[in-house]
């Protein structure tokens, strides 16, 4: 067996889940948030590439309910909580929210980076989770690779290096 | 009131005969650039006929590459009668290359911040003529009028620059229109590919065939 140390991929609007020794990672986040729930104790880890802030300003028949905020985190925690994770032990990181182009507009999309960051935030509060760190904001995209054995949540951009928060 | 779902066109519903229309004012499009990039580079260039695709959120990412693969991406913003967002993404050795054949200059780098002012309006000045000579082929067609903003550039990783195209609007939809293009010059020892994504604001892509006079299930 090769797979003792697999690097669980999520996509854009996705999620999954990863148990140490796997880690998980999501690659390009922009005006994205990559938002990562983890239950230390359990070593169990689920992380969400959120695109939008709120469910409501969807305007399609079936919507994708990973690609929003709300409707995000709702799912990760049922399924963290059904791979044996407990609510009240769930921690959260996050990073991405970046503003991508300098662009003066009042088009309020154009600042979606900032909006999803709150709203993930604000749903974090709703549900009693603590946001153990975060990096966000900025004009860079950022990869991002979380292991749930110890909790450390790595962040590479192009030009500005690593970080681990 | 918004309008409702099913008076939005989703692009992944545009039948085959409304792609050839877009790909044929993309062709006429080109056409035009050809000229004004041969004069902007003092060398020939050629620009292949573009084709058109449409695609998933997910497959634009495999389509453009890696998601953190460096790219350049040009934002240019679409006001008038149909507005939309086009970003022109291309691959940074190839937009290196491109730039430092445009402006003799051999040691110019591109990165995000640190570009110099010269190679950054070189880049800038390519999506401009390739967007505007696009966009006008297409505000021929249709009689819309079409007016782009001064392009805006970014240079980042491929998924963090898509995603930002694909967030307006991944709330209609999850699929986005691309237009390939492929421009070879310096006696074509020089080819690079761009993508564009064309992504019309919600109502845009129903206003551009109904001038056209095609209905949405011709």
């Amino acid at each position: 067996m090769n797979n003792r140390n697999a690097m669980i991929k999520v996509g854009i609007a996705d999620q999954k889940m990863a148990k140490a020794p796997d880690k998980i990672k999501t690659t390009g986040l922009g005006s994205c948030v990559g938002l990562v729930l983890y239950d230390l104790n359990r070593q169990v880890a689920g992380l969400a590439h959120i695109m939008l802030p709120d469910s409501s300003l969807a305007k399609q028949a079936n919507l994708n309910p990973y690609k929003y905020a709300d409707t995000a985190i709702d799912r990760l925690i049922e399924k963290l909580c059904s791979a044996g994770a407990a609510k009240y032990a769930l921690k959260a990181k996050m990073a991405g929210g970046a503003q991508m182009f300098e662009f003066a507009s009042n088009n309020d999309l154009i600042r979606i980076g900032s909006r999803n960051v709150q709203a993930v935030q604000e749903k974090l509060n709703e549900h009693h989770i603590v946001l153990k760190a975060k990096d966000v904001g900025g004009n860079s995209g950022r990869t991002i690779e979380f292991d749930p054995a110890s909790g450390t949540l790595k962040i590479r951009t192009i030009y500005q290096g690593e970080s681990i928060i | 009131m918004w309008q409702g779902v099913e008076d939005i066109m989703e692009p992944n519903r545009l039948s085959a005969f409304q792609l050839d229309v877009l790909r044929e004012a993309g062709n006429i499009g080109a056409g035009h650039a050809t000229t004004s990039m041969s004069k902007l580079m003092n060398n020939k260039v050629d620009m292949q006929v573009p084709s058109v695709h449409i695609m998933p959120f997910d497959e634009v990412l495999e389509w453009i590459g890696a998601s953190d693969t460096p790219v350049a991406g040009i934002m240019i913003r679409i006001y008038g009668d149909a507005p939309g967002t086009v970003y022109f993404i291309l691959h940074v050795e190839e937009a290196e290359s491109l730039v430092k054949s445009m402006t003799q200059h051999s040691d110019i780098q591109l990165v995000h911040g640190e570009t110099n002012h010269f190679a950054e309006s070189a880049i800038k000045e390519t999506g401009n003529i390739l967007t505007g000579s696009y966009l006008s082929a297409l505000s021929d067609f249709t009689g819309l009028h079409m007016q782009p903003s001064v392009p805006f550039l970014h240079i980042d990783m491929a998924g963090a620059i898509v995603s930002h195209a694909l967030i307006e609007v991944s709330q209609v939809t999850d699929h986005a229109l691309i237009i390939e293009t492929e421009i070879s010059y310096g006696g074509k020892s020089h080819r690079i590919h761009g993508n564009f994504l064309f992504l019309p604001d919600p109502g845009s892509f129903l206003k551009l065939f109904q001038s056209l006079g095609i209905e949405e299930n011709e």
